[in-house]
């Protein structure tokens, strides 16, 4: 970003919205909108209590365990699609809607059949996470040079061996990126699994909160799940990084 | 006509590869091959030759065991070939190399997979790298290197598995005119030290009887052994000697005569 002549670090775009969003709280006088400084302040009220972590807590394990679900089934998924041109056009269709899908409409369904409670959270976020995992492991897979796994293969390398050493480790740079993908679609998926649940997780608490007219509090969460769901990608992010020298090269 | 008359090649040295009738159908009723018969000699430079579409790439690679022909059989040195075997080594086109590994551990890959310890490949690979001219570049990546080096590295990897037979496919059809003459006559010279027999795919007249001691001219539609050309060509001559030898030009133009006439 450049400002008279001048460079300026993108820190400052945030530096700018934050006091923004101050200034609007301060002045304008409207209760949906407390200062930042206030939202900041009932944060850090906020997180030492119990209800706070345990919901934190609960809502932790269902993210986890539906992410792990989702990479450990999407992979293996999105592999064989892109490897057979029959599983392609069985479930490519299928991936295809779910990926576009308003999903939200699907949850209620898992509470008929899983019930109201963690069942229900843990499937939301394996819905809603694990297309973009099955979709970019299958495009990286695609992707992969031909004449590797050829190559490995005229070299003396078992299926197993072609595989892991070559198509894996080529699709890696798009299966992260699916990863990365995945893992914010997870946070959309918990956070609507417990709001449609109502009595769980920060579900419950987004509830609570906004049908009391807390808004600081409210705030204070979402910023908080925000910068949650930031922080993970920026990780695999970081991993992505790593690769990124034969990502580009290939 | 032409002093250097061609004749077939008559089955003097030991023969190594032996292709029977082989004929190939891809799945949608291509015929890339049809009744191919071939005798390659052991510790010889064996190139096909022939236009684009003639088979020669989808030859090598059944000699390879890479793909299974529809009919008839290779067999090396009596044994009928089944699959791709440690007697075997391979150069690919677009060098196949994995982008994530080092030079090194490319080079090394073959012996890796054949579980040879870390300590042994490693001292193997990099004697190769050295051979082929790339020293110091054992822990670069090869999107570090030219298309020529990338090759070099290809070259080295097939070396470094130690196998009788030397296949290539189209080694230098990406890689530069300039890097393609020097790496050809460093080829020669590395492969006259390693006595190997080399079986070469190419579709350039002059890199064919350059490098070989038989040209195979594969016809096209279906792909079959049109004339098996033996060059005689003195290789203790400087490589710039041999390019402008009459001999040398005297093949080059008789090919020519025989390509021309599929082309019509």
């Amino acid at each position: 970003m450049k400002l008279f002549g001048k460079q300026i670090p993108l820190v400052y775009s945030l530096v700018l919205w934050a006091a923004a969003w101050e200034l609007v709280g301060r002045f304008a006088g409207l209760e949906v909108i407390p200062p930042l400084s206030a939202v900041v302040m009932a944060g850090a009220e906020m997180v030492p209590t119990d209800k706070f972590q345990n919901a934190m807590a609960i809502t932790a394990d269902a993210y986890f365990k539906g992410l792990f679900m989702s990479v450990a089934f999407g992979i293996p998924l999105g592999f064989a699609m892109g490897v057979s041109k029959v599983i392609d056009r069985l479930i490519g269709t299928w991936v295809n809607i779910f990926v576009s899908a308003p999903l939200t409409a699907v949850v209620p369904v898992f509470m008929v059949i899983l019930g109201i409670g963690q069942a229900t959270v843990i499937a939301s976020v394996f819905l809603f996470s694990i297309w973009a995992i099955v979709l970019d492991t299958r495009a990286g897979v695609k992707h992969v040079n031909p004449s590797l796994p050829e190559m490995a293969y005229f070299f003396g390398a078992s299926r197993w061996q072609v595989f892991y050493r070559i198509y894996l480790l080529a699709a890696l740079p798009e299966v992260l990126a699916g990863i990365r993908l995945g893992l914010i679609r997870a946070v959309k998926g918990v956070v609507i699994g417990q709001l449609l649940i109502a009595v769980m997780g920060i579900g419950e608490l987004f509830e609570l909160y906004s049908s009391n007219f807390l808004f600081k509090e409210f705030w204070a969460l979402l910023l908080m799940v925000f910068a949650f769901a930031f922080a993970t990608s920026e990780v695999v992010g970081l991993v992505e990084k790593r690769i990124d020298f034969y990502a580009r090269a290939r | 006509m032409n002093q250097v008359a061609s004749k077939m090649t008559e089955t003097q040295q030991e023969t190594i590869v032996e292709v029977d009738g082989i004929a190939m159908r891809y799945e949608g009723g291509v015929q890339a091959l049809k009744g191919v018969d071939l005798k390659i000699p052991a510790g010889q430079l064996t190139s096909f030759l022939g236009p684009s579409g003639c088979g020669k790439t989808t030859l090598l690679k059944i000699i390879a065991g890479l793909l299974a022909p529809t009919e008839g059989e290779v067999r090396i040195r009596g044994k009928k070939v089944t699959g791709p075997g440690p007697d075997r080594a391979f150069v690919f086109q677009d060098f196949a190399l994995m982008p994530w590994a080092t030079v090194i551990r490319n080079v090394a890959f073959g012996l890796e997979l054949r579980g040879t310890p870390k300590e042994q490949r490693d001292e193997i690979a990099r004697k190769y790298i050295a051979e082929v001219g790339l020293a110091g570049f054992e822990n670069s990546y090869p999107h570090e290197l030219s298309g020529g080096m990338r090759q070099r590295v290809g070259l080295a990897r097939a070396l470094a598995v130690d196998a009788d037979i030397l296949m290539m496919d189209e080694p230098f059809a990406s890689v530069d005119e300039q890097t393609r003459r020097k790496f050809q006559e460093d080829m020669l010279e590395l492969l006259a030290k390693e006595k190997k027999t080399v079986i070469f795919v190419t579709h350039s007249i002059e890199e064919a009887v350059y490098v070989s001691d038989q040209v195979v001219l594969l016809a096209r539609r279906p792909g079959k052994v049109h004339r098996i050309i033996e060059t005689q060509i003195d290789r203790s001559k400087s490589p710039d000697e041999i390019r402008r030898d009459q001999n040398y030009l005297d093949y080059v133009d008789d090919i020519w005569a025989v390509l021309k006439t599929y082309l019509q």
